[in-house]
């Protein structure tokens, strides 16, 4: 099999942030001078207010579901002292940034960074505000600023007794510069941040008014479908188009070195003509990769030598050397598909001095930035619609592909606007997969039974090599590595060693990426070093997290709400798991039971996090909810697989995801501790799929060490 | 001509007999409410009620509809005040918010017969994934649904 990466293939990457990673590296925008034309009203470029005291706040990261129209408008509104009663999220104009010289700042929504990334500079900007605001009044007024209070949007001097309002100062606030520091509050002081105002995104996603990509009407759309070579790298060699010419409705036939569409005026029509078209594909040299080629590859990772050091504390093989005890396994985890529910879509008009484009996106930058390129026009000359999203789970961040192909689709017929929709199978065989990975771990105890040597090697495609090289050193995954590179465990003797094993297969950041496998992977093998050194899985852990009092506070409350440490209630069996992620500390305890030996019964699931602050509670409870099922569907349920060098799985019938039957009681405990401000959108997920592994292991005495958990026999009641 | 009527207006397409009425619907009527997901009535994104039953309709040829009563997630209250979509709010559901036209539809139709529906019939009744996992909030927020007016 071939392993070469075709990296350039409908990738186009513009930030690492954009993919859940650590930095943001700056998108490489002309510098152009700052837009004259600002509204009176725009007090900030955050902040617009308007005479009728309406507070306007703008929003650069997306709006996933994750409330972040909510949660980023309540950091400004905290320090501007607006009534909340009139605040308004709208988006941030990704034109208008590009304009103002990224004025508003990474608009990337990955890694669970929304809000941690943004939370200092979008509160000092309502601080700033306030301060304007007070300011203006105070010259009005003739008297000193420091005597004025402000309180829901009024300001008032009460020696004087005049009041104004928000709305009706804004226009001399304006004016004036803002302070270059505006002091915050101290956190024992917000009275907004920590509640749980009712989110602005909802109402309209229970009447149907809410427009997503797939949504876009325009006069005069018409409807494409689209296939892409089923093997990756490959390319079209023929399509017969005279035999859809002539159905009804069917507009044209487009082709590109990779990809046939059908354009109609009906998405329906446009896909079974799509269905109809005899098209032959060049699958180039991937034609017989296969998932058993794939792990025979992965295998030579195992067992190669002379594998790039990833992580050395101590000295492993001394510890092996003398050691009463040695444990060792192997892990694997198969490549995952997002699967959100809207199939990638995106909506494209050639103008005549540009394009527009409508497209739901992790990262309105990325989405311009693909657009002026797929469109050969300067960013100035794009605009872009950012739409809600139908889901987005990191496949949406830096991959534009089908934002590109609507607009090369689209400049075949200048004028008209055209709606390109993935189909389903299209959307599961042409993903950009979570990687497959094969783990082997080591242990080494003492006779104690203290665990003082640990030797893991992983062997997987990098996801790094793939779409996100600033995140390589040195051979080594910064990012497929996670869980075990900065493991919290105080093992005095480790090495981790890193196998990059890249296949065709396309990559992308998949929810909490390699917090999924790694924790299973890590979290399971502990377990298994707990019972082989004859003690407790908890006490075990803690042990080893003796000098992490944060990961050491989440295990806890964990283990305390489940009760570990009594007996559970006949039938009932237990799993714990701590995994520290994206700035936040999380743990999970689950318990099961099982039926007739293989049905396993979710019964209930804990998750404890603690993300430093909460802004809005019961959005990160709907996010802990939202991570376990997340979690338990891949740990039990889904798997992608490759066959003639293509995805196997077309459509949930073969690629199924959890549904509320299986949907456990979930419990969340927020426990924020201060201090630091962590992420809530991927954390919760990270300890759920091992404490499941680990409650299995508890009721059967099976060690699960391939995922997904159907594999090993087991099915879900 | 296939005449129906799509919530209380009489429609009438000229379309292909076979044209599955979630593709009427969204792109000859405009009432894109209604969502695709999988285009093999697995996913219930495109959950309308026919005749007053839910019915998925990416399968589902227009004619089969012809004569008969459609109500898509656009019809099922004026204002969104039917008793899942106050539910709906008041238990903040929604995350992403593309299947939930379809969960709406199935609960309002759920909740039409049962009115105290128990967890199981809830979890057998409603087979529509949501991929960001909202099932504990639509399974609560189903059983407040049935006591609100």
């Amino acid at each position: 099999m071939t392993a070469n990466i075709d990296q350039g293939r409908r990738q186009f990457i513009v930030s690492s942030a954009a993919l859940g990673g650590g930095m943001m590296i700056g998108v490489n925008f002309p510098l152009l001078a700052q837009a004259a034309a600002e509204g009176v009203n725009e007090v900030t470029h955050w902040i617009v207010i308007q005479p009728d005291d309406s507070v306007i706040i703008r929003i650069a990261r997306s709006e996933l579901g994750q409330g972040s129209f909510t949660g980023l408008a309540m950091l400004v509104a905290e320090e501007l002292e607006c009534d909340w009663g009139k605040v308004r999220p709208e988006y941030a104009d990704v034109n208008e940034h590009v304009r103002r010289n990224r004025i508003f700042g990474p608009m990337t929504t990955g890694g669970s960074r929304s809000i941690r990334d943004s939370h200092k500079y979008l509160r000092e900007a309502g601080a700033a505000a306030r301060e304007m605001l007070t300011t203006a009044a105070a010259k009005e007024w003739g008297v000193p600023a420091s005597e004025l209070t402000v309180s829901k949007g009024v300001i008032t001097h009460a020696a004087s007794g005049k009041s104004t309002t928000y709305g009706k100062i804004a226009p001399q606030a304006a004016l004036l510069e803002a302070p270059k520091e505006p002091k915050l509050k101290d956190p024992k002081d917000w009275k907004l941040l920590g509640t749980s105002p009712a989110r602005f995104d909802i109402p309209d996603k229970t009447t149907g008014k809410q427009i997503y990509a797939a949504d876009v009407r325009l006069p005069g759309l018409v409807h494409a479908s689209i296939a892409q070579c089923p093997v990756f790298g490959g390319k079209l060699k023929s399509v017969d188009k005279s035999k859809v010419e002539g159905m009804r409705g069917v507009k044209s036939v487009v082709t590109a070195e990779d990809w046939v569409a059908v354009v109609a005026d009906n998405w329906w029509r446009a896909n079974q003509a799509l269905k109809a078209l005899p098209i032959e594909w060049d699958v180039g040299t991937n034609g017989e990769v296969s998932s058993e080629s794939i792990n025979t590859f992965l295998r030579t990772g195992i067992d190669a030598t002379d594998v790039p050091v990833a992580r050395k504390d101590g000295d492993a093989a001394a510890a092996f050397a003398g050691a009463a005890k040695v444990l060792e396994a192997e892990y694997s985890a198969p490549f995952l598909n997002h699967a959100t529910l809207e199939p990638q879509t995106a909506t494209a008009l050639i103008k005549a001095d540009g394009v527009e484009v409508w497209v739901g996106t992790q990262n309105g930058e990325a989405s311009i930035a693909a657009a002026s390129e797929a469109a050969g026009v300067p960013l100035e000359k794009v605009i872009l619609h950012k739409m809600h999203a139908g889901g987005a789970f990191g496949r949406r961040t830096a991959f534009n592909e089908f934002t590109k192909q609507a607009i090369k689709i689209a400049q075949t017929m200048p004028g008209t606007p055209v709606r390109l929709q993935w189909s389903r199978e299209e959307d599961m065989t042409q993903g950009r997969y979570r990687p497959v990975s094969l783990t082997k771990l080591r242990g080494a105890l003492d006779k104690d039974g203290n665990w003082i040597g640990w030797q893991v090697r992983q062997s997987e495609p990098s996801i790094a090599a793939a779409v996100l090289t600033q995140f390589l050193k040195d051979g080594i995954d910064q990012i497929g590595t996670r869980v075990f590179i900065d493991s919290p465990y105080g093992v005095p003797n480790y090495t981790l060693e890193y196998a990059m094993r890249n296949t065709h297969v396309l990559l992308g950041p998949w929810r909490a990426v390699a917090h999924t496998h790694n924790p299973f992977f890590r979290e399971c093998f502990i377990d298994e070093l707990a019972q082989a050194a004859g003690k407790d899985p908890y006490q075990f852990r803690r042990a080893m997290l003796e000098k992490k009092p944060k990961d050491l506070g989440v295990l806890d409350a964990a283990a305390k709400a489940v009760g570990w440490g009594t007996a559970p209630p006949k039938g009932v069996f237990r799993g714990i798991a701590v995994s520290d992620s994206y700035g936040s500390y999380s743990a999970a305890a689950v318990e099961i039971s099982v039926k007739n030996g293989t049905e396993i019964e979710v019964k209930r699931v804990i998750v404890a996090l603690d993300p430093g602050y909460v802004v809005h509670p019961d959005a990160v409870k709907a996010q802990i909810e939202s991570g376990v099922v997340w979690a338990l569907s891949a740990a039990m349920l889904e798997e992608i697989t490759i066959d003639k060098g293509r995805v196997v799985q077309t459509n949930f019938a073969d690629y199924p995801v959890l549904t509320m039957r299986h949907t456990p009681k979930t419990e969340a405990i927020l426990m924020p501790t201060g201090g630091f401000w962590g992420g809530v959108g991927e954390p919760p997920m990270a300890a759920v799929g091992p404490a499941l592994g680990n409650a299995i292991f508890a009721a059967t005495g099976k060690r699960i060490r391939s995922l997904p958990l159907k594999h090993a026999g087991f099915s879900y009641v | 001509m296939i005449e129906f009527s799509v919530n209380g207006r009489a429609v009438q397409v000229d379309v292909e007999p076979e044209m599955p009425l979630l593709w009427v619907l969204r792109d000859e009527l405009g009432l894109t409410g209604t969502k695709y997901g999988c285009g093999i009535a697995m996913c219930g994104a495109c959950t309308v009620h026919l005749d007053g039953v839910a019915t998925r309709t990416c399968v589902l040829p227009v004619s089969a509809v012809a004569g008969r009563k459609i109500t898509t997630i656009e019809g099922l209250s004026k204002d969104g005040t039917h008793p899942v979509q106050k539910a709906w709010v008041q238990l903040q559901v929604p995350q992403c918010g593309y299947c939930q036209s379809g969960q709406i539809m199935a609960a309002a139709s759920l909740i039409a017969t049962d009115k105290k529906p128990s967890d199981e019939t809830i979890e057998t009744t409603m087979s529509n994934i949501c991929r960001c996992g909202t099932y504990v909030r639509i399974r609560e927020a189903v059983k407040l649904a049935a006591t609100l007016k």
